[in-house]
């Protein structure tokens, strides 16, 4: 059994968690909303084998170091952290649609890993060669699954709300009416965010912490640590923006939006279009 | 006079909204990205080709090329600073207020304000019901303040209190973090030195101004190397550093690699380049194919070197692994130019961990390589930053006081006692639904009492 037999299999049950999902919003049906979520965590858990299996494979390569090195190894740890946070929030608070706009991300990220970037485990270079790595990396990439639920949850927010403020017009119902009412969603929302702000904020700090111990300094306006750093003013703009009156709701569910744009920027456009220290996307 | 008291408290306003912390964030989110977009630093000749000359004019002005340093974004900084002290000077007191002179007494108003309330009919005279319900309070909630008005009990409760300064202690701490940074900007450097193997330096070059800074001590590099992966990429650079401080070695022989610098009297040293420093010695045998005992030559890069069969030979490059270019070969390998008397000149791979891999070129002469004596240089990157520590602490203190401003809350819980009655309220400051449970199961066994 190989890691990437595994990996393949993981990206098989998130496309069919997805249609699962896809199917109770049409059939409002209870089991199916289960099933969905089973598909999702059953995946979850190959997933798991797979990223521990694959950081025993570069260990008998000679190799030896956590799954977390370049770009194909980050989207699949995204894709898993994405997961993670759905199911926190799944058997929490038991609203199963979310899965349908939360598990699609996951799905894409697994599709762009499996299909688009080179899989093979490469040695690290001196420059991460250090355990800042793995605290670095994992905080950062569960701040940017939160953002990535908090993105979903906004999504259905706005669609919610334009049906709710149409419902004179258009009959009620539909697979509209099987998301949580606006409010709950909002609410949602800002837990999401709640939860990946701190883990943000630990992401940057460790980041910099890093950066001090290998070279000196802690931050020196590197794009990716700019970048991060604007993700994390959205965020608190979002945050204070929700205690100020009149922006909660659709500014709120926008706000959110944009911040997962930009997270998105900061993990990936960064590399693709700006040049700096971080060397995730050389290797895409 | 009115109309300059109304213009002080309006500009007080101004610096305690939240709408200007808002607006400040976001301009300070759409600003930063100039910088990522624009090459910082002194502007490479490619990049200026690429932008005319009013466009540039005007980044300059507009201090786009160091943008973070730039006066403007200075300012965004300091306005950040001015809008959170105004907005804690503003709300402090209040929660304060809130915490040390809690309302005691549940009366009819804050009754109907609060989300949980419930009531129960209860028999038996208001003190003795007091005393269950200070004793219940005490058993399931935490110890009550009891207020008598009116023949009525009053019982006060409240945890968590503290948790209203989380959100002081995250934004105090952003100010911690710039003070480090100031304090780091005004009393330390960044430099560079760069030592060649078996020598020492006590001066570093400042990075931004390249003056001199004398370290106090003397730095010496005693050996530099690199290893490799079985790929032919670089696994580690290092370098074996001592210090000699007033005339005694006090670290010896320490090695120093990327991700592991070396510290000494708040000067830290990090692992940063190498390079040659002046030609290399080349060792090599040369032995005629007919027989006969090898012959050793030593050589600089580019001389000729007599053979004793005439002719001359000459390394022309040489590399510390072929992996890369030879999949089938690793180590170290030289290419050699061999003139003899007459004829055109050879040329020969020599290997040094395959000794008889000159054989197969079929020449009279068979040359091996035994290794080479290089001298490098190790550039290592110099730090002091007495602001390192306040800037950590404040990192420490934000991601606490997030954790609290976001996961704890402020609880309490007020029962009034009347005659054959007793009502209980309670309110959260956060997370109302997580209390509303908690509340529910409180006066559910409240009920049974
Ligand atoms: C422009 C400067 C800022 C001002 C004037 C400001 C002001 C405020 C105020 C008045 C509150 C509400 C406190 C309350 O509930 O009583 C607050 C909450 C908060 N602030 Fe700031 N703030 C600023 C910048 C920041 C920054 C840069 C951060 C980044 C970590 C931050 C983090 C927070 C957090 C985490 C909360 C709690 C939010 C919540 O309850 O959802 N603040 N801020």
């Amino acid at each position: 059994m190989s890691s990437s037999l595994l990996f393949n299999i993981t990206t098989f049950a998130y496309l069919i968690s997805m249609v699962v999902f896809f199917a109770f919003l049409a059939s409002k049906n209870k089991a199916v909303g289960l099933a969905g979520s089973l598909t999702a965590f059953a995946g979850f858990a190959i997933q798991t084998v797979a990223i521990l299996l694959r950081w025993k494979e570069s260990y008998d390569m000679g190799r030896g170091h956590a799954p977390l090195s370049n770009l194909y190894e980050s989207v699949v740890f995204f894709a898993w952290t994405i997961v993670l946070i759905f199911g926190i929030l799944d058997i929490k608070y038991k609203y199963r649609v979310i899965g349908a706009f939360v598990v699609p991300f996951a799905l894409l990220g697994m599709a762009w890993a499996q299909l688009g970037l080179d899989s093979g485990i490469q040695p690290l270079v001196p420059a991460l060669q250090s355990n800042w790595l793995l605290y670095h990396v994992i905080t950062c990439f569960l701040g940017y699954a939160a953002f990535a639920v908090a993105c979903g949850i906004s999504i259905m927010y706005l669609i919610k709300v334009r049906q709710e403020e149409s419902e004179g017009t258009s009959p009620a119902g539909g697979i509209i009416a099987t998301f949580p009412s606006s409010k709950i969603l909002d609410d949602l929302n800002y837990k999401a965010i709640m939860v990946g702000f701190p883990l943000l904020t630990i992401g940057i700090i460790t980041g910099a912490a890093w950066a001090n111990y290998a070279w000196g300094t802690y931050w020196s306006w590197d794009p990716k640590e700019t970048w991060s750093l604007i993700v994390w003013f959205v965020y608190a703009a979002f945050l204070h923006a929700r205690i100020t009156r009149g922006w909660v709701g659709k500014k709120a569910a926008v706000l959110s939006i944009v911040g997962f744009a930009s997270t998105i920027f900061c993990y990936l456009g960064v590399n693709l279009f700006l040049s700096g220290l971080h060397s995730y996307g050389g290797g895409g | 006079m009115t109309t300059n008291k109304s213009f002080a408290t309006s500009l007080w306003d101004f610096f305690c909204s939240l709408k200007l912390s808002i607006f400040l964030l976001i301009a300070l989110a759409v600003t930063s990205i100039i910088g990522t977009v624009i090459p910082q630093g002194p502007p490479p000749p490619e990049y200026l080709q690429t932008i005319s000359e009013t466009k540039f004019l005007v980044y300059q002005k507009l201090g786009f090329f160091d943008m973070y340093h730039s006066w403007w974004f200075i300012a965004l900084l300091y306005l950040l600073t001015l809008n959170l002290i105004a907005c804690s000077i503003k709300r402090l007191p209040r929660v304060w207020k809130i915490i040390s002179e809690p309302t005691l007494v549940m009366d009819s108003g804050l009754e109907r304000s609060l989300t949980c309330t419930r009531q129960f009919k209860m028999a038996g005279d208001a003190a003795t019901n007091r005393d269950r319900m200070v004793a219940f309070l005490k058993a399931e909630f935490t110890e009550p303040v009891v207020t008598e008005t009116d023949g009525e009990f009053h019982l006060f409760a409240q945890k968590g209190a503290y948790s209203r300064f989380g959100v002081y202690v995250v934004h105090s701490s952003i100010i911690i973090i710039f003070i480090g940074a100031i304090l780091g900007s005004l009393f330390g450097y960044k430099a560079f030195v760069s030592i060649v193997e078996g020598t020492g330096t006590s001066t570093a070059y400042n990075t931004r101004t390249e003056q001199p800074i004398d370290l106090g001590f003397t730095i010496k590099c005693e050996d530099f190397s690199v290893s490799y992966y079985d790929t032919g990429a670089p696994k580690e650079f290092k370098s074996i550093l001592t210090i000699i401080d007033n005339g005694k070695p006090v670290i010896e022989r320490r090695p120093t690699i990327v991700n592991s610098p070396l510290s000494y009297k708040g000067i830290t040293f990090y692992q940063s380049s190498y390079g040659p420093a002046g030609d290399p010695i080349f060792y090599l045998s040369v032995r005629k194919r007919a027989g006969g005992e090898p012959v050793k030559i030593t050589a600089r890069q580019g001389e000729r070197v007599s053979l004793p069969t005439g002719g001359f030979v000459r390394v022309m490059d040489y590399a510390p692994e072929v992996r890369s270019a030879m999949p089938q070969f690793s180590g170290p390998a030289a290419r050699l130019e061999i003139v003899p008397p007459a004829g055109a000149p050879q040329y020969a791979l020599v290997l040094k961990d395959y000794p008889d891999f000159d054989a197969q070129r079929g020449g009279d002469l068979i040359f091996a390589y035994e290794g080479v004596d290089e001298k490098q240089y190790t550039g290592l990157q110099v730090a002091k930053d007495p602001g390192v520590l306040v800037v950590w602490t404040g990192c420490t203190l934000m991601v606490v006081g997030i954790f609290i401003a976001f996961f704890l809350s402020h609880r309490r819980i007020w029962i009034r006692v009347s005659k054959g009655e007793v009502t209980i309220g309670g309110t959260a400051n956060r997370n109302q639904p997580a209390f509303q449970l908690r509340f529910d199961a409180l006066a559910d066994k409240l009920k049974q009492q």
